[in-house]
């Protein structure tokens, strides 16, 4: 079955974007790219604290054929975003860039009015921009009309593994987006991210679930089984649900006195 | 002299930013440095001379999501 998600000029055959945040060992997550096949993943950028003591980089436990997605995490503008994102690319990492503006510490909720303004410049800047967002329809629209190349709605608060808390809005993304939409943040177990999936989701992004799993690349790989299953049934056109029973055997013939 | 480094001000008599990474200590392996807003690339950390009120980021990727 040929189903490829497109973002910008690439296109991709896994539909679970991972993170590099919060693995107990960086060795891991090579391994979980390879388990979960998943096929881009996200990284920050951070000033050095030369007091630290020299660590190999992040970049070199993820293989070329991943897509780097840096992201703007820190950014409280988007000014501040835009800057991350030039350096990110001066760097050589792509043109893809996750905005990601939090002004709110407290639940780290995007402020979509600035990830809006910072996808208008970097799009024109020939950025693929995958904006984190609150899920809003209204700013959906906006951020396709900005140039963004998908929408990243929240699930739920970043690493709160509460799942899909927005469930109601991402669906009314969902229905009414001319862009992909990628459910990014607190998806915490499988069967989330298969629920994000059935609901006709183009991809998830998931980070800490799999990363703070007793077993990240188990984990990976289950996340990995379960975006596939739920983008299967998506296809598959499922039936809907009823109040009452519907029975799967006939009701007539019956072996009776 | 003096420049901002990572945000703070600080003293070095390094020439150029080549000789400023060696000084910190830093693995220019994945390092990344901003110059006055300007990203260099290694191979012209050599070639970029560190003068008075430089404003200069070493940065570097790290794990996020």
């Amino acid at each position: 079955m040929e189903d490829m998600l497109t973002l910008g000029q690439k296109t991709f055959s896994s539909r679970l974007l991972t993170g590099t945040g919060k693995f107990s060992s960086k060795s891991l997550i090579g391994p979980m790219l390879e388990a979960s096949r998943s096929e881009m993943i996200t990284v920050a950028l951070r000033r050095v604290d030369p007091t630290a003591g020299n660590e190999d980089s992040i970049l070199a436990h993820i293989p070329d054929s991943v897509t780097l997605l840096p992201n703007t995490s820190g950014a409280r503008t988007a000014n501040e975003a835009v800057r991350i994102a030039r350096i990110a690319r001066e760097a050589g990492c792509g043109e893809f860039i996750k905005i990601e503006v939090i002004s709110d510490m407290q639940f780290l909720l995007p402020d979509n009015h600035e990830t809006l303004k910072a996808t208008e410049v970097l799009a024109k800047e020939g950025f693929t921009v995958l904006p984190y967002m609150m899920p809003d329809i209204t700013v959906s629209r906006q951020l396709h009309d900005a140039g963004a190349a998908a929408v990243m709605p929240l699930g739920s608060p970043i690493g709160s593994n509460r799942g899909l808390e927005m469930r109601a809005m991402i669906r009314r993304i969902i229905d009414t987006s001319r862009l992909p939409v990628i459910v990014d943040a607190g998806i915490g177990k499988p069967s989330q991210a298969a629920e994000a999936m059935e609901m006709g989701a183009d991809a998830v992004l998931v980070n800490t679930a799999i990363a703070t799993a007793q077993d990240p690349v188990m984990a990976g790989e289950a996340f990995a089984m379960a975006v596939e299953a739920g983008r299967m049934a998506f296809l598959a056109e499922l039936a809907g649900q009823h109040h009452a029973a519907r029975a799967s055997s006939p009701l007539t013939g019956f072996l009776r006195e | 002299m003096k420049i901002t480094l990572n945000g703070s001000v600080a003293e070095t008599d390094s020439p150029d930013l080549a000789a400023l990474v060696t000084a910190k200590g830093i693995d220019p392996c994945a390092l990344v440095i901003e110059h006055n807003s300007r990203v260099i690339k290694q191979e012209h950390w050599g070639t970029t001379p560190v003068r008075e009120g430089d404003v200069i980021e070493l940065l570097n990727f790290v794990g996020g999501g």
